[in-house]
């Protein structure tokens, strides 16, 4: 029983570690020169349309309703300080430091991350990667390489997307709605919001999500059991576990930025 | 299709940057290629209170440059080294500056009194010192003395 337990555990522990080497490994052989370079860029961009294009109308959608919450939840707390000038700062920096990069990561992990495993992990359970490498193709230049990119390219430029939505959102309720004064609300944003204390950060803290959820989804498809139980396991799982490291890795990366 | 894609991608891009150039132009003003030309000035507190980098320098409420850096000096008095905007370039050294709040608890800034001008009087130029400063209320001292001064009635 006792025995059982333990033996269970270390194998976990062990497929854990042997997962994650495999994951280094995948990336590393999809990353290095295949000297083939240019050729593989309409690829790239047929990867971007799918990743970046087709997640923009959730992204535009989420930001503006998100700015837009918060310019309502800020105003009803502030208006009871007086302090309703200070709106545009609260929207725009908790946008830019935390609530673009992170809500529009959640958003992309479960938007183009579960496409990208159950995509991959079907090309694997028709056995499209094997017969690739029956023709000298490395699938993972083909297939991982191009939506790795896609994915660090799109990432940073749909949370920039979101937070610059948001604050039309939220200048929309608290400006045109609630009557905040429009000047005001600029300038006091203006004055407290730094390029780079509060963008270039939160443009890092992007890129650092899409390597995370990109290299997840890519592993998980590329590592799914090739049947349709497997496939919907690693999609699952992708979402599962991208969400919960976004989240992991923004703390640690506000407590070394802002902390 | 390809064409539409390509396109499509395109305008994605385009939108993205976008989104980071009204990030950085219209949410954080900050100026592209260098901002307008400035000097330095200096000058010794004997406390700076809530004083921060960036905050801002005015003459009569006007916003005429910003505070570069805060430091120790070698007396430990600290120093304070504001970036002043060349278009304001003529305040004789006989001006004065003063730590303010605007407001009863707003933020700390450097008020600038530009002083009289005689045949002894210079311009400040860049680096130079402002002799005649006046630091911070900090309201924990005036309490302090309040109640001291009360209790020796």
């Amino acid at each position: 029983m006792l025995i059982n337990t333990i033996q269970n555990l270390g194998r976990s522990g062990l497929s854990t570690i042997a997962g994650l080497g495999r994951a280094g490994a995948m990336l590393f052989g999809a990353l290095k020169p295949s000297g083939r370079g240019f050729k593989l860029l309409p690829l790239l961009i047929k990867q971007l349309y799918v990743v970046g294009v087709q997640s923009l109308i959730i992204i535009v959608v989420s930001g503006l309703f998100i700015g837009m919450v918060l310019s309502l939840q800020g105003y009803t707390i502030l208006v009871g300080y007086g302090a309703e000038q200070s709106l545009g700062q609260m929207v725009s920096l908790s946008l830019l430091r935390e609530l673009g990069p992170v809500v529009s990561a959640l958003l992309f992990a479960g938007r183009a991350g579960s496409a990208l495993t159950a995509e991959i992990g079907l090309m694997k359970a028709t056995e499209q990667l094997s017969s690739l490498e029956m023709m000298a193709i490395d699938p993972l230049h083909q297939i991982v390489a191009p939506r790795f990119w896609a994915g660090i390219i799109s990432l940073p430029l749909l949370a920039s997307i979101f937070s610059a939505v948001g604050i039309i959102g939220g200048h929309l309720v608290g400006v045109d709605w609630l009557g905040v004064d429009s000047g005001a609300f600029w300038s006091v944003m203006q004055s407290s919001v730094e390029w780079q204390e509060d963008i270039v950060n939160g443009g890092i803290k992007s890129i650092i999500f899409a390597i995370v959820v990109t290299w997840i989804a890519l592993h998980k498809g590329y590592d799914a059991v090739p049947t349709s139980e497997g496939i919907s396991k690693a999609t699952t799982s992708t979402v599962v576990q991208s969400s919960l490291a976004i989240l992991g890795v923004d703390f640690v990366l506000t407590a070394v930025m802002f902390g | 299709m390809s064409k539409k894609i390509e396109l499509l991608v395109g305008a994605f891009l385009f939108a993205g940057i976008a989104a980071i150039l009204m990030l950085g132009l219209k949410v954080a003003d900050s100026q592209l290629g260098g901002s307008s030309e400035s000097y330095k000035l200096v000058a010794k507190f004997s406390n700076i209170g809530g004083l921060k980098v960036r905050s801002s320098v005015k003459v009569g409420g006007v916003v005429v440059g910003r505070v570069a850096s805060i430091s120790l000096d070698e007396d430990f008095a600290p120093k304070v080294v504001m970036e002043i905007d060349t278009n304001f370039n003529q305040f004789p050294d006989s001006s004065s500056v003063a730590i303010l709040t605007s407001g009863l608890l707003g933020e700390q800034f450097v008020g600038l009194t530009p002083g009289f001008v005689d045949e002894e009087t210079e311009i400040l130029a860049d680096g130079d010192l402002i002799e005649d400063t006046r630091s911070a209320m900090v309201l924990e001292d005036l309490i302090g003395q309040f109640l001291y001064g009360n209790s020796e009635d």
